[in-house]
C-alpha cells in the first residue's frame, strides 16, 4: 500500500514536473537543430542557429533595448517602491491604508488591462510610442511589487536602528543613507532583480505601448508571424537562460544572507 | 546652584481614547540613577520616549539642564537611548556603532579614534572594536550599545530595558556593571524596567508608575520598606493586607482595629477612616523570641513551597479568614496542614494610603 502510495506520488510529480517543464525542453532541445525546421527528427546538434541571430541586426537591437527597458525601469521601480515604503511605514497619515492598498492594487489587475489603459493614457496625451512607454508600463506592473517586498522588511527592528540613528545625531537623509537603505539592502537587491525578470519577458504591455523600437519578446512576436523556425527556438532559449540566471543570482546572493 | 538634569512639568500624554501617562512632575537631580518601575501598560516607556525626544508631549514641558526642549527632536537633545533590542547597526563594525554619533556630530577622526577606545575601554571590550555585531553574544552586544551611547558624551541617558533580553544570572552581573560605569560617569541615567528586583538592585531612586501616574517615588530601601500605596506594596514583592480602620490618633502614629486586634502604627489618618495595613512575608516570625513582637494566633498552613534562600507557606489564621503568606527559615520544612504561631513586630507594620 505505501508502495503505491508512493509510486502514485512520483507519478504524479512526474506529470506536474513534465506538463510545466516539456515545453521549455523542446523549445531549447530545437534550437540545437541542424536543420531548418524546428521539428523532430532532432538532427543536431548544431550551434549555427545562435550564431544566426546574433548576427541579426534587428534582434540585437531589441536586446539591447530590453536590457535598457529592464535596468532603468527596475531602478526606478525599487528607488520609488523604496520611497513609498519609508513614507507608510514610518510615517503615520491620514487614509495610509487606503494609499497602501491603492499601491499593491495593480498587482491584481491583468497586463493586458493595464496595456489598454495606458494605450489610451499615452495617445490622448499625445505621448508617442517608444522605449520610454515601454519603460513606464514596466514601472506600473513592477513598483506594487518592490514596495510589497521592501515594506514587509521595514519591521519594528529596522525601525528601532532608525531611531537610534537620529538619536545619535544623524539627519533624516543620513538615516536613509547610512542605515535605511545599507541594512535594506538584500530586499532592495531582490525587489530590483525580480524586476528586472519581469520586464525581461514582459510581452503584452511592450507589444501594445511601442512602434518602432521593440524589445526581444516582441521581436520574437514578430519573428513568430513568418512561421516556425530554429532561429527563433535560439532567441527563446536564451531569453530563458537570462531569466533562470538572474533568479539563480538572487538566490545565491539572498542564500548566503540568511546563513549568516 | 545648577539646574537639575530632568525636569518634567505637568507632561501629559494622550493616544487617541487613552490617557498613556498623566499631569506627571518630576525632577531628576545630576548624576542620579533613577529607576521607572511600573506593569507594561504603566506609562513608563512613554514617559522614556517624551524625554528621548521620540513623542512630544500632549501637555506639559520637559526641561533638561534647565533647557525647555519639550519639541526639540531627538538628534538635537542632550540624551541618548539604550534601546530594549539594542538597534545595533549589523552592517557596521563594533567601532562603527560606537564611533556612529561621533561621525554625526562632525567629530575628527583622531579625537573620534580616542574616544571611542576610551569607552570601549569603559564597557571591557577593547578588544572586539574589529568584530561584526552578529559575531558578539548578547551581553556583548547590550555593552556595545550602552558604549555606542555613551560615546557621545550625553546629559541624561535613557535605558528602556536594557537586561530585558539577558538571561538572569547575566542579567545580575550586568546590573553591578551598569551601576559602576554609572558611578564612573557621573551620567544622569534613566532606566525603565518592570523588574523589581532589578529596580532595588542598581536604583538611587525608585519612580513607581501604574496607569500613567507616579504612586511612589523614593530611595529602594524606603519604597520596600515603606510602601506609600497598596499598589506599590504590592508591585515591590509580596505583602499582605489587613484591613482596619482609624480608632485613635497620635502625634506621629495612628491606632488602627482590625479583626485581627488594634494595632499602633506610624503615619497620619483620620479617626474613622478606613484604612489598609501591610505586612511583609518576612515580617512575620514563628516564635516570638526578641520580646518587641506581638502573637498575632495560631495559623494552619494550607500550603508550602521551597525557594532556595528560604521556605515560604500560606496559613490561615485561627478564627479568622486572613490568609498569610509567610517567610521561614531554608531548613525549617512544614507541609501542609502544620501548625505555627504568627509573630509580628508592630514596627514592621506599614499604613498605606487608600
Amino acid at each position: 500500500m505505501r508502495a503505491f502510495r508512493n509510486l502514485a506520488a512520483v507519478i504524479y510529480a512526474g506529470l506536474i514536473y513534465g506538463f510545466i517543464f516539456l515545453p521549455v525542453c523542446v523549445l531549447v532541445l530545437f534550437s540545437f537543430q541542424e536543420s531548418r525546421l524546428p521539428i523532430p527528427p532532432f538532427n543536431g546538434p548544431s550551434l549555427k542557429w545562435y550564431g544566426a541571430f546574433m548576427s541579426d541586426q534587428r534582434v540585437m537591437d531589441a536586446l539591447l533595448n530590453s536590457v535598457l527597458v529592464a535596468l532603468t525601469s527596475s531602478a526606478a521601480s525599487v528607488i520609488l517602491g523604496f520611497l513609498a515604503a519609508f513614507a507608510l511605514a514610518r510615517h503615520h497619515f491620514r487614509f495610509g491604508a487606503f494609499f497602501q492598498g491603492l499601491l499593491i492594487a495593480p498587482l491584481t489587475v491583468s497586463y493586458l488591462i493595464i496595456a489598454m489603459g495606458l494605450l489610451i493614457t499615452f495617445n490622448t496625451l499625445g505621448i508617442p510610442k517608444s522605449l520610454l512607454t515601454i519603460g513606464i508600463g514596466h514601472i506600473v506592473i513592477n513598483l506594487p511589487l518592490c514596495f510589497a517586498i521592501i515594506y514587509s522588511q521595514m519591521g519594528a527592528h529596522q525601525a528601532n536602528m532608525e531611531r537610534a540613528a537620529r538619536d545619535l545625531g544623524a539627519s533624516e537623509w543620513q538615516v536613509i543613507s547610512l542605515i535605511s537603505v545599507p541594512t535594506l539592502w538584500p530586499a532592495l537587491f531582490a525587489a530590483f532583480f525580480l524586476s528586472v525578470t519581469f520586464s525581461w519577458d514582459e510581452f503584452i504591455i511592450a507589444f501594445l505601448v511601442s512602434r518602432f523600437d521593440v524589445t526581444l519578446p516582441v521581436e520574437i512576436w514578430s519573428m513568430l508571424r513568418t512561421g516556425l523556425n530554429p532561429k527563433t527556438n535560439a532567441v527563446g532559449s536564451f531569453v530563458f537562460l537570462v531569466s533562470v540566471a538572474i533568479v539563480f543570482l538572487l538566490d545565491l546572493v539572498l542564500f548566503r544572507k540568511k546563513h549568516e | 546652584m545648577s539646574a537639575p538634569a530632568v525636569e518634567l512639568q505637568g507632561v501629559t500624554m494622550v493616544f487617541g481614547e487613552k490617557i498613556a501617562v498623566a499631569d506627571i512632575d518630576l525632577t531628576v537631580e545630576k548624576g542620579a540613577f533613577i529607576v521607572l518601575l511600573g506593569p507594561s501598560g504603566g506609562g513608563k516607556t512613554t514617559l522614556l520616549n517624551i524625554l528621548g525626544g521620540f513623542l512630544e508631549p500632549t501637555e506639559g514641558r520637559v526641561l533638561i539642564n534647565g533647557e525647555d526642549v519639550t519639541t526639540v527632536s531627538p538628534a538635537k537633545r542632550p540624551t541618548t537611548t539604550v534601546f530594549q533590542d539594542y538597534a545595533l547597526f549589523p552592517h557596521m563594525s563594533v567601532y562603527g556603532n560606537v564611533g556612529f554619533g561621533l561621525k554625526m556630530r562632525g567629530v575628527a577622526p583622531s579625537e573620534r579614534r580616542r574616544r571611542i577606545d576610551g569607552v570601549l575601554d569603559l564597557v571591557g571590550l577593547a578588544h572586539l572594536s574589529g568584530r561584526r555585531i552578529h559575531e558578539l553574544s548578547g551581553g556583548q552586544r547590550q555593552r556595545i550599545a550602552l558604549a555606542r551611547a555613551l560615546a557621545v558624551e550625553p546629559s541624561v541617558l535613557l535605558l528602556d530595558e536594557p537586561l530585558g533580553a539577558l538571561d538572569m544570572k547575566l542579567r545580575r552581573q550586568m546590573q553591578e556593571e551598569l551601576k559602576d560605569i554609572q558611578k564612573r560617569v557621573g551620567t544622569t541615567f534613566v532606566h525603565v524596567t518592570h523588574d523589581q528586583e532589578e529596580a532595588m538592585a542598581i536604583a538611587d531612586q525608585i519612580v513607581v508608575m501604574n496607569d500613567g501616574a507616579i504612586e511612589d517615588i523614593g530611595a529602594p530601601e524606603r519604597i520596600y520598606l515603606r510602601p506609600a500605596s497598596r499598589f506599590t506594596a504590592n508591585f515591590m514583592g509580596e505583602s499582605n493586607f489587613i484591613d482596619g480602620r482609624v480608632i485613635g490618633s497620635g502625634t506621629d502614629d495612628v491606632t488602627v482595629d482590625t479583626a485581627l486586634g488594634s494595632f499602633v502604627v506610624k503615619g497620619s489618618a483620620a479617626i474613622g477612616d478606613g484604612v489598609t495595613l501591610s505586612v511583609r512575608p518576612e515580617h512575620l516570625w514563628p516564635s516570638g523570641e526578641s520580646g518587641t513582637r506581638t502573637r498575632l494566633g495560631g495559623a494552619r498552613v494550607i500550603e508550602a513551597g521551597f525557594f532556595g534562600t528560604h521556605h515560604q507557606c500560606n496559613a490561615i489564621l485561627d478564627e479568622t479568614d486572613q490568609t498569610f503568606k509567610v517567610r521561614l527559615p531554608q531548613k525549617e520544612i512544614l507541609g501542609p496542614g502544620s501548625r505555627i504561631e504568627l509573630f509580628v513586630d508592630p514596627t514592621d507594620i506599614v499604613l498605606l494610603r487608600s
